[in-house]
């Protein structure tokens, strides 16, 4: 069974690949590219996946699962600039397909530690950016 | 390749979560709020899809009257307005979470909805607009 909870952040961010000229960022980020920055309200949902425990009646034990998010992602990125503010992005464009990447890899550095008989497994990460876009990721 | 249709429907009802074995702080840690003996609610929105060909005559993969009669009869009606826990079997002696939940509604739909021409592909029941499963079934996972 799958069992999916849903997480809100607030940040700001700034396309731009340190590859490309200024004129190449404005044309490939366009309004994204402006050196000021600009925010999203993130709409952040874990997905996990295993077997319903027989004792417990659930999938996950969801406070253990907020306590990581809280803890790795959403206390680092709520009301932050990410890309001065985020160690990840002080060279990669923080895209939300780069974003879900590093949500991905954050929890997955810990989900051993937090889960520790491997249950449940995380399945995806999805981040809306704005209700226009969507971004999935899965572990796979 | 076939086609996949859903309908929502909405309950609201109270449970309580706590594994009568274990003590009371432990349920505490287990289940947070959600142990709090006296119960408490929520309003429940279920997705329930549906898989089949549109039949080549009505264009329908499945009569949504239909749907919507089973879907009422078996899960709304017995549900809506109830205490889990007291009030509508297994949950006297299953604990009421959203996972449990969900194997007990696709229980109850599985025999009315995998027709000769359809079956049902899964569901997604939301406890809160924050916390959802996906349910396909004991053989999917």
């Amino acid at each position: 069974m799958r069992l999916t909870r849903r997480y809100k952040f607030c940040a700001s961010h700034r396309l731009h690949a340190a590859a490309l000229s200024d004129e190449e960022n404005r044309a490939v980020y366009g309004k994204c590219n402006n050196p000021y920055g600009h925010g999203h309200d993130y709409v952040l949902e874990i997905c996990v996946k295993g077997p319903v425990d027989a004792e417990t009646g659930r999938v996950v034990n969801v406070a253990v699962l907020d306590q990581l998010v809280n803890a790795r992602i959403l206390r680092e990125l709520d009301h932050k600039f990410l890309n001065v503010e985020v160690a990840e992005f002080a060279d990669v464009s923080p895209t939300t397909e780069n974003l879900s990447l590093m949500v991905k890899n954050r929890l997955l550095a810990e989900w051993i530690d937090t889960f520790t008989d491997g249950r449940p497994a995380l399945e995806l990460v999805r981040i809306q950016e704005t209700k226009r876009n969507t971004i999935e990721v899965g572990t796979e | 390749m076939a086609m996949l249709i859903t309908r929502r429907v909405d309950f609201s009802a109270s449970h309580v979560c706590s594994n009568p074995q274990l003590t009371e702080s432990e349920n505490r840690a287990l289940y947070g709020a959600a142990a709090n003996p006296h119960g408490h609610g929520h309003n429940y929105v279920l997705e329930v899809t549906v898989a089949g060909d549109p039949d080549p005559v009505t264009g329908m993969v499945m009569d949504l009257k239909y749907l919507k009669e089973v879907l009422n009869r078996e899960v709304v009606e017995p549900m809506d307005h109830r205490m889990l826990n007291r009030e509508v079997p297994p949950f006297e002696r299953v604990i009421p979470t959203t996972e449990n939940l969900a194997i007990e509604v696709w229980r109850r739909l599985l025999p009315h909805l995998n027709t000769r021409s359809t079956r049902l592909h899964s569901i997604r029941l939301y406890e809160t607009e924050d916390l959802f499963v996906d349910y396909r079934g004991s053989e999917a996972g």
